[in-house]
């Protein structure tokens, strides 16, 4: 199911923790398995599940709980916007109506071409930078004007 | 670089952005003096912890809980298996203080964590890092890495007999694990769902182990106050008030960013320190210590001191020192409407007062704000409130009430004109005006 560098991944989260609590790692390894698959098919929490030795059911109750992993396909880049008032007052309403404009989608819609996803967001704790963007749950987009906005997408090939 | 301002800084002082976080210059620094002292010298644990307490140092994260008195509560001596936690879960909505000392001094963290643990009797300790701040985890593991090399962290440590293993946990999306049971489930593998207290974490935590948790900035003054000693720490700030503290200040002002400054600083001197308001509109309303404090309205902020005590008297709460300002051109009820949102979206759903009254709340400041509310909205509103604070397994729910209880009592005229006349107050064409979002192209 995954590569041996995830598995390698998996095995150093797993040596984070005491040996008898090997279900402490899973919210690391859902991150790494999606980092490789893109998203959480239910064979994916499965084996992830059955990596740790604890049951599919405390695996998908981790990956439906938390904002972050998607159990749903996205698209090859996920732009989450930040719209949460200290963003919002810095303009964060603005740049996501821009990059809704730009893409031709709404929040939660991935364009035809499956390149693009876009997602409203919670504070990502970056309100200094307002407004702010998150590509793929890892790259944080301080100042999303629409020049920044502009040449952002333009990156994403 | 790490500060926009400070005055008489400490706990990020002498930094340079991004060159100047790594364990070489941490000790260039001075850093790692303290832990060495105490572990050379065989300071008791008792002294430690009395050297918190003279510090007055109060929780960072929001709560301002006495430090040194919290990790008096541990049971030291209990045998096992006991666990210091620091809490990175940054997602309190305009604080971004934690991510900057992550980024810029590590290290930091790092020896506050391991003297703590010293202090405490512990032996293992884990970071738990806000899921949307990847780079500063990354960082963080670097630090470690670092640390664990020096022989700072792990076993044995500096030949003192010591041991303290130190790790990142990495969050992935969840308000509410910035509680600190729902933390400790998170860092267990399960949904971030808090616990029911008693029992507290001091006797049954991480695994039903002792353990403590602290912010991490609440970590990251403790070399700090090590070195200059709990008095002067304390003499930084004011009684009661120890030390600096990290305020983020963002929205309408022309340098957002995060400020170190004395606790007891005047509000207006802060607001200086940020350029003043953007475009030099009027100051309307300031939510001083993250989105779950209470609004105050400008003209009362100016009046406070940035402390604990000044704050709380003004009738809000300093929380975690993100300072969200907002001007003329904002309408409260669009403000509020957002705000409401996050409480709805993030409540973890276990007790069903936040579960279903946080959707409530929303719903109703919803429809006022689209022009759809009825005369008895207000009333409406307050009352969920009221049911909902006070009576929930943690603080989520008083967090979500605040708010609306705070936006209606100081800003209830612009409720009441939206639901008279189905639009806002603050005409729509100047709303938004400071935001410095450059125009959308039609």
């Amino acid at each position: 199911m995954f590569s041996a560098e995830t598995l390698q991944k998996f095995a150093r989260e797993v040596a984070k923790y005491p040996a008898d609590q090997r279900q402490s790692a899973t919210m690391s390894c859902l991150a790494h398995a999606q980092e490789e698959k893109g998203w959480l098919p239910s064979e994916a929490i499965e084996a992830v599940a059955d990596y740790l030795g604890i049951a599919p059911m405390a695996v998908y109750e981790v990956a439906s709980f938390y904002n972050m992993y998607d159990l749903k396909p996205v698209g090859k880049y996920k732009i989450t916007v930040c719209t949460n008032l200290p963003c919002a007052l810095s303009g964060g309403y603005h740049a996501g109506e821009y990059v809704q404009k730009k893409l031709g989608i709404g929040y939660g819609e991935t364009t035809p071409d499956g390149k693009f996803t876009l997602k409203e967001g919670e504070c990502m704790g970056a309100c200094g930078d307002a407004p702010v963007f998150i590509v793929n749950n890892r790259s944080m987009c301080s100042h999303m004007h629409p020049e920044q906005i502009d040449k952002l997408l333009e990156e994403c090939k | 670089m790490a500060m926009l301002g400070s005055i008489n800084g400490v706990l990020m002082e002498g930094l340079d952005g991004d060159n100047t976080w790594h364990l070489k210059d941490y000790v260039a620094r001075g850093g790692y003096a303290q832990l060495k002292r105490i572990l050379e010298t065989k300071m008791t644990q008792e002294d430690v912890i009395s050297e918190v307490k003279k510090s007055v140092l109060r929780g960072r994260g929001g709560a301002g809980f006495p430090t040194g008195l919290k990790w008096s509560f541990m049971p030291r001596s209990f045998p096992g298996d006991k666990y210091v936690v620091c809490n990175t879960d940054e997602g309190e909505p305009g604080t971004f203080k934690d991510r900057d000392i992550m980024r810029y001094n590590p290290h930091a963290v790092i020896e506050g964590m391991a003297i703590a643990a010293y202090a405490m009797g512990a032996n293992r300790g884990y970071n738990y890092v806000h899921g949307e701040v990847w780079h500063e985890y990354k960082r963080f593991e670097e630090a470690l890495d670092e640390a664990r090399a020096a022989g700072f962290i792990g076993q044995n440590i500096l030949g003192s007999g010591f041991n303290f293993e130190l790790f990142a946990h990495h969050g992935y999306g969840a308000y509410i694990c910035g509680e600190e049971t729902a933390l400790l489930e998170s860092i267990e593998g399960k949904k971030g769902q808090p616990r029911f207290k008693p029992p507290f974490p001091a006797s049954f935590g991480l695994y039903g182990k002792p353990t403590t948790i602290n912010n991490t900035e609440t970590f990251a003054s403790i070399p700090f106050i090590l070195k200059m000693g709990g008095e002067e720490f304390l003499n930084l700030g004011k009684p009661n008030n120890g030390g600096t503290k990290l305020f983020s200040v963002s929205g309408h002002v022309n340098r957002p960013g995060n400020y170190e400054i004395p606790l007891g600083t005047p509000f207006a001197t802060l607001l200086e320190m940020c350029g003043g308001m953007r475009g030099g509109r009027k100051l309307k309303a300031v939510i001083p210590g993250g989105s779950s404090a209470p609004v105050m309205p400008g003209e009362v902020i100016m009046d406070c001191t940035m402390d604990y005590d000044s704050i709380s008297k003004g009738g809000s709460m300093l929380g975690s020192g993100a300072v969200i300002v907002m001007d003329e051109t904002v309408c409260m009820v669009k403000a509020l409407e957002r705000l409401s949102f996050f409480y709805h979206e993030e409540s973890c759903g276990q007790c069903t007062p936040c579960r279903e009254g946080t959707a409530w709340m929303y719903k109703v400041v919803h429809r006022i704000e689209n022009g759809l509310g009825k005369p008895e909205d207000l009333d409406l509103l307050n009352s969920v409130l009221g049911n909902i604070a006070g009576r929930t397994i943690c603080a989520l729910g008083d967090a979500a009430a605040f708010p609306v209880q705070s936006f209606i009592k100081h800003f209830g005229k612009e409720f009441e004109y939206h639901i008279e006349n189905k639009t806002c107050l603050v005409p729509k064409d100047v709303q938004w005006a400071g935001s410095g979002f450059h125009k959308i192209p039609a």
